[in-house]
Parts: structure tokens; C-alpha cells; sequence
């Protein structure tokens, strides 16, 4: 209700503005005047998302169509599509262990990066928002990791995490040899070996995303709050992180989004293994679609994988984001 | 006010709708993703071929580009346009999106097998066995890997062999003389090399392949050839010779001979790998293929390497049905598209001439298919492997190239979770069987 509220105003904003918008305004009084406005606006309409919209059909809504087609086959891949099995795919896609555990790791990963990375990412962009001495060199440094692409970073750990590598020697340099494992051929601690590595990775777009978000946070509201007495925890508490709120959300989604899409990582450093510990549900599509020519089943996968992006899209769209867009979403529409 | 909520919502639902579906569609959409050809293109009587290969660097994609100029020149008005493509890539993405879009290559890599005939299926393989069956019976028994149903679709240029290559070196150390003829020797020299603080054998869990060969090799020593042979005609891994091999590799597994973190090395990538740990002499020996020498010299600064390292086939096993001269190998080789001309066809004919053959056995990636140019063979080891390989009574092709594609891969993942303590004997059979179901 509050996003009504809030949102109202705005649109009756927008009544009272120049009748070359293209908001609902006045009539015109000459009926002549309102044929080349329509026209220019349909001309911009088509100019504008004209081309959008040929590329979002033809990338996107196109092939997700036929991944939902090829589900319903089995089909090699070659050949023609005569093998129609109806839910038969689906059915063994959630009977299978294998497709279940992977599930289980991308929720881990997700739960993981919300207790780990948010905390810890919002205390390193609390930290960095002070006066530093090095202060830019020290953003550099969280940022660096996130400016490389995801092989070069799998390819990077792979080396360093294998026995004896370079992380076992710095343990042991460190004293804290008893530490080493085998960090990508123990079954147990896979996951968790690709979940550290994940956020050496992104643990930088998380403070970047979230120093922007104090940036724009007016001084004035921390010094107003200190002048009524607020001690620097209760500002914190009652004044920076709620208009922080907004940012964390948007990183919850994308960070969420991206546990679930999990895939250039764990398919270089360990490709799923050893025995599935590491899958992720697009490991998974690939071994068992693709690369075992079962283009089929590996369809009725990535359509299960799109239902379960879309479905937590639109619940955190309707219960967690709805308050941010709200407001720019009732301007674009104004306008 | 209630038109602006539903717009509201209904531009929030594309705009949660854009995010996922682009999230989700490139698993779909990148299987989908058409690949780009040339297409045989025809000026006047000149064809030009298209060849997709996967001699990407090293003295293969010299020989290729050397063959195809030659060959350019000796038949005016053909060109052929050498494309060299990653393995993988080629393999799991290029060719199989070719066949399925309406414009594959006119040449392209060919493992022969279940593969083949699973490529087959497309319609867009050509049927060469006219046109080959002149000159075919010179490179022997090999071009059968390359038939499916008595039906030439693929020609090999060269064939391998699977077995151990060792280091002569580290064997030394552990007072090792000689090579193990039977699964005790292997066992008691794991055991001497352990006591000399050598990993004893690399192997690269993370890329399943290798461990197959392990599982495979077991059931060539515990299988007769008939049973071997009725098994993946039949795919069916139901005789109890395959349930002894998974309890085999179990008991021998149980010695640990592998390399600390085995799961997660990889075959054939980097000096970590384990043709890298045995080039580098972290570890004694490697159950590979021939291939494994040209893999091991670039991973490592020993310019002895070739002369370090020796070869012998897999041991027998106690009470082994298996015909002990079987063998676990395959072969590269290509196919033509139904567009091409039969000018791919004497192309391929030319690839398996004796001049051209020389260059392949020189490159060591490979065995000659052509047995008259064995004699430029280089690296010592490979003429070792060349000579056991004359005297050999079967030569069983990797069963997840044999079987088809998709129950080659359940089978190489089910083996991948054996070596990681999880499943039977049994799931090995059974992960088979469900696939071929499935099929």
C-alpha cells in the first residue's frame, strides 16, 4: 500500500505536464494536432523498442520455446524430433539423485553467500567508506578479483589448490599445516573449497555495489542523527543500513540469481566432481544434455533451472523488491 | 489507479522475466547456438572443403596444413581449407550442432564407434564405402572401428593403444627390474615404489576418461573377447565378467597407488596433470594412450623425456577369462558430409597414404594406420607399442566411444563415482544399462 501511496502523486505529476509528453494529458483542442503526436509516438515506441524487442524474442523467448519443445522429446540432438515422451525427461530429471544433490549445493551456495559474503562484504564497504590512508588502493584491491574473468580466476585456483600447491606451502608458512586438506578431491569440502573461491571472486561487487549505495546516503542524516544523540552504532543501525536497504536487496537478487547460474567455475576447476560433490544444476545440464548428446533431457533441465529462476524472480520481485522499483517503475510508466 | 498497478506489475513481471529467462535460456542456448561453415562452395569446376580437425598447435597441424597444400596442388580446382578446432570444443559443441544445423563441414574429425553412429542418425554422414573399397583392406582390421553396420562413414588416420608408460628412472630407484607381467608384479612394485616415497601411478581422476580405462582394462582381463564383444554389440554389461572387474579395480585400489588428490588432478592439462606428474617425475607410471609421450613433452623442460620413458601392456589378472593380447585402444580419423565431393573422399585416401602417414608417425600423436610408414616412428616407446600392437588378437575400442554417446558418458561418470567410494561394482552395470534404456 505504502508504494501506492507514494506512486500517486507522482503520476498526477505527470497530468500537469507539457502536452508534448507522452503522458495522458489535456486533449489538444485542435483534433489536427493529435494525429502527428500519436505518430510520433508510435514511431518512437517502434525506433526505441523495436530492436529490443526483435533481439529479447529472437535470444531469448524463441529459444526458451524450443528448449520447451526439444523437453517434451528424446533427441539426440540429430535426427529428426520424433521421440516424444511428454514429462518423461522431467520426471527423471527430479528422480535422479544427482540432479536433486545439485540443487542442494546451489542452494548452499546461495544460503552461504547470504550469511558470508553480504556481512562480510558490507563491513569491508563500511571500512572503506572511511577516510583511509591508501583508501583507493585498498578498493583496487577488493576489486581486482572481480575484473577477471571466471577461467582465468578457475584456472588461477586450480593451480594454487592442488597438493603441496601454493595454498598448502602458505598454511604451512604460516604455521598451520595441519589445515591443508585436498581441497578439491575431498568430497566434504569441495563445495565449500568452491564456495571460498567464489567469494574471493565477487566479494568485490558486493563492496563496490554497496559503497555506491553509502555514497548516496546524505552526511547530513548521520550528523542530524549524531546531534540527537545517536551513538555511531545506533546511526548505523537506525540510519545507514536502512537506506542501505534498496542496495542489499539488489545484491540478494543478483547474488542468489548468480548461485543458482553457478557453472564456469566449478566446470573448470573440478567439472562437477569428484562424484557430483561439486555439481551445480548447470554442471549437471551440461554433462547430461550436451555432452551426452541428450539434448532432450538436457532441455527438460535448463527449462527446470529457468522455472526455478523465474519463480524466485518473481517472489523476491513481489515480496522484496516491489518498494525499490515502485517508484521508478510508476515514473516510467508516467511518463 | 488500478491500470497503473496492473502496468506496474505487468512491466515488474517482463522485467523479473528478462532477468531469468536470460539467466536461464543460455543452458538452452548455447546448445542451440548455430555454428558457422563455410559452405562447399563451388566456382565454376573449383570446390573448396571445409576441414574441421583438431590439430590445433604442435607438429600435427603442421603435417595437416602440409597435406592439404600438397594435395591442393595435385588435384587443380580443389582447395582444402584446413580449420583447426580445440578437442572438446569440437567434439562436444561444434560437430554435433554442425550435424543437427543444415551446413556441416565437408570434412571433419571422426572417433568412429557409437559416436559414429550416433552422428550418423543426422543423415548428413557419407556412406563411403564404394568409394573406399578399393584401397580401404591397406590399413587392416583398424577401419572397422570406423564402420557401423559393415558401412564406411569414417576413416582412421591413425590408431592407439592404451597401456603403461613408465619411468625408467624412478624404476630404477625403487630397485624395479624389469616390467610387470601380472597384477601381483604390478602390486608388488606399487608397494617398492611407495617405499622409495614415488607416487606410484598419476592418474587424472577430474577428467572421469582415465579411470575408465582402469575399469575397462579390468573387464578386457576378465572377459573373453566373445563375451566382450556380444557386450557392446548388445550394450549390456549383464555377464558377471564386469561385476569382477569393478571388485578387481576395488581390491586394487584398495593398495593405493595413486597420487595424493587423484580426484581432482586433471589428464593432460598443465605440469599438475598426471602425464605432467609423470614428466616431471613426481610420479612412476600412467595407464594412458600412445598419445601420452607428445602430451608429456610439452609439460615439461626434460629434453630426455622420450628416452625416459618406457612402455608395457596392462598385466593379466588371476583367473581372467580375457585373451591377454587384447587391448584397450581406438583411433582418430574423419568423415565426409553427404554435401562433399569425392574429392573428400580421395583426400582421406591421401591422408592414409604412406608419405602422409610418415609425417602423422613422426608427429607422435598416433599409430600409423598405414603399417608401411611404422618406420619413422621416433619416440622409443611407440615402437614398443607398435610391436606388441602387431601381435595382438582384439583390439577393444574405449567403451564410451564404442557405446553411444550418452551411454558412454553415464558409464565414464559411474566409474568417476567408483573411484570416489561411491557405488558397487554393480552401479557401474546398472548406470549402463538405465542409459541404454534410455537410448
Amino acid at each position: 500500500m505504502k508504494s501506492d501511496v507514494v506512486a500517486l502523486p507522482e503520476v498526477r505529476q505527470g497530468h500537469s505536464l507539457p502536452p508534448t509528453r507522452t503522458s495522458p494529458g489535456p486533449v489538444p483542442p485542435s483534433g489536427l494536432g493529435r494525429r502527428p503526436r500519436h505518430l510520433r509516438k508510435y514511431v518512437e515506441l517502434t525506433l526505441l523498442l523495436g530492436p529490443a524487442l526483435v533481439l529479447f524474442v529472437g535470444f531469448v523467448l524463441v529459444p526458451i520455446l524450443v528448449a520447451g519443445r526439444y523437453s517434451l522429446y528424446n533427441w539426440n540432438g540429430m535426427g529428426p524430433l520424433t521421440g516424444f515422451v511428454g514429462l518423461h525427461n522431467y520426471r527423471v530429471a527430479l528422480d535422479d539423485p544427482v540432479f536433486r544433490g545439485a540443487i542442494v549445493h546451489n542452494l548452499i551456495i546461495a544460503g552461504l553467500s547470504l550469511l558470508v559474503q553480504l556481512p562480510l562484504s558490507l563491513a569491508l564497504a563500511f571500512l572503506l567508506n572511511r577516510r583511509l590512508r591508501g583508501q583507493s588502493f585498498l578498493r583496487l584491491v577488493t576489486f581486482a578479483p572481480y575484473v577477471l574473468s571466471e577461467a582465468t580466476t578457475a584456472v588461477v585456483w586450480l593451480l594454487m589448490l592442488q597438493p603441496g600447491g601454493f595454498v598448502d606451502q602458505v598454511l604451512k608458512f604460516l604455521g598451520l599445516g595441519g589445515l591443508v586438506q585436498l581441497w578439491l578431491a575431498n568430497t566434504s569440502i569441495v563445495l565449500y573449497t568452491m564456495f571460498a573461491v567464489i567469494t574471493w571472486k565477487y566479494i568485490g561487487f558486493g563492496i563496490i555495489l554497496f559503497l555506491a549505495g553509502l555514497q548516496g546516503i546524505p552526511a547530513e542524516l548521520r550528523e542530524a542523527a549524531a546531534l540527537d544523540g545517536a551513538t555511531g552504532r545506533q546511526s548505523l543501525r537506525h540510519v545507514t543500513l536502512p537506506l542501505l536497504g534498496p542496495t542489499v536487496r539488489i545484491w540478494v537478487f543478483l547474488s542468489v540469481i548468480g548461485s543458482f547460474q553457478l557453472f564456469d567455475l566449478v566446470w573448470i576447476m573440478t567439472e562437477g566432481g569428484p562424484a557430483n560433490a561439486s555439481d551445480t544444476m548447470v554442471t549437471y545440464l551440461i554433462y547430461n544434455g550436451p555432452t551426452s548428446s541428450e539434448l532432450g533431457y538436457g532441455s527438460a533441465v535448463a527449462v527446470l533451472l529457468f522455472i526455478i529462476c523465474f519463480v524466485f524472480a518473481l517472489v523476491y520481485q513481489r515480496f522484496a523488491l516491489r518498494r525499490d522499483t515502485a517508484g521508478a517503475v510508476t515514473r516510467m510508466v508516467g511518463t | 489507479m488500478r491500470k497503473f498497478r496492473n502496468g506496474k506489475r505487468a512491466l515488474a513481471s517482463v522485467v523479473s522475466a528478462v532477468t531469468a529467462l536470460s539467466m536461464a535460456a543460455w543452458g538452452a542456448g548455447s546448445a542451440n547456438a548455430a555454428p558457422h561453415s563455410s559452405p562447399n562452395l563451388r566456382h565454376g569446376n573449383a570446390v573448396q572443403l571445409t576441414w574441421w580437425n583438431n590439430a590445433t598447435s604442435g607438429v600435427l597441424l603442421n603435417v595437416w596444413n602440409n597435406a592439404a597444400k600438397a594435395f591442393d596442388k595435385s588435384h587443380p580446382g580443389v582447395t582444402i581449407q584446413n580449420v583447426p578446432i580445440q578437442n572438446e570444443v569440437l567434439q562436444n559443441t561444434k560437430i554435433p550442432l554442425a550435424l543437427q544445423s543444415g551446413n556441416p563441414p565437408d570434412i571433419f574429425q571422426q572417433w568412429g564407434g557409437g559416436r559414429e553412429a550416433t552422428e550418423i542418425t543426422s543423415g548428413k554422414l557419407m556412406n563411403m564405402t564404394q568409394a573406399t573399397k578399393g584401397w580401404i583392406k591397406t590399413i587392416g582390421k583398424v577401419a572397422g572401428g570406423w564402420a557401423v553396420d559393415g558401412q564406411q562413414y569414417g576413416i582412421p588416420y591413425d590408431l592407439h593403444v592404451v597401456g603403461f608408460w613408465y619411468r625408467k628412472d624412478l624404476f630404477a630407484k625403487a630397485g624395479i627390474k624389469g616390467t610387470p607381467a601380472t597384477l601381483a608384479q604390478l602390486e608388488a612394485d606399487v608397494t617398492k615404489l611407495k617405499a622409495a616415497h614415488i607416487a606410484p601411478i598419476a592418474v587424472g581422476s577430474k577428467d572421469k576418461w582415465p579411470d575408465a580405462f582402469w575399469w575397462e582394462y579390468f573387464a578386457l582381463r576378465e572377459c573373453s573377447t566373445n563375451t566382450l564383444q556380444h557386450a557392446m554389440k548388445a550394450i549390456n554389461l549383464s555377464a558377471n565378467c564386469f561385476v569382477k572387474a569393478g571388485n578387481d579395480l576395488a581390491a586394487f585400489m584398495k593398495t593405493q597407488p595413486f597420487q595424493p588428490g587423484f580426484l581432482a588432478t586433471p589428464a593432460q592439462t598443465g605440469a599438475g596433470s598426471s602425464a605432467g606428474m609423470v614428466a616431471n617425475g613426481q610420479a612412476a607410471m600412467e595407464l594412458q594412450g600412445d598419445w601420452d609421450p607428445g602430451t608429456m613433452d610439452p609439460l615439461t623442460t626434460d629434453k630426455n623425456i622420450n628416452n625416459q620413458l618406457g612402455w608395457f601392456p596392462f598385466p593379466t589378472v588371476p583367473g581372467g577369462q580375457g585373451d591377454p593380447t587384447t587391448v584397450l585402444g581406438g583411433g582418430d580419423g574423419f568423415s565426409c558430409s553427404t554435401k562433399a565431393t569425392k574429392a573428400c573422399v580421395q583426400f582421406l585416401e591421401y591422408l592414409d597414404s604412406t608419405p602422409v602417414q610418415k609425417q602423422v608417425a613422426k608427429a607422435a600423436v598416433g599409430l600409423p594406420v598405414n603399417t608401411a610408414a611404422s618406420s619413422a616412428l621416433t619416440v622409443p616407446g611407440l615402437r614398443d607399442v607398435l610391436s606388441y600392437y602387431k601381435h595382438i588378437h582384439y583390439l577393444q575400442t574405449y567403451f564410451d566411444v564404442a557405446f553411444p554417446v550418452n551411454v558412454g558418458t553415464a558409464l565414464d561418470a559411474a566409474i568417476a563415482n567408483y573411484f570416489a567410494g561411491q557405488g558397487t561394482p554393480q552401479s557401474i552395470i546398472s548406470a549402463v544399462a538405465a542409459a541404454a534404456k534410455a537410448k
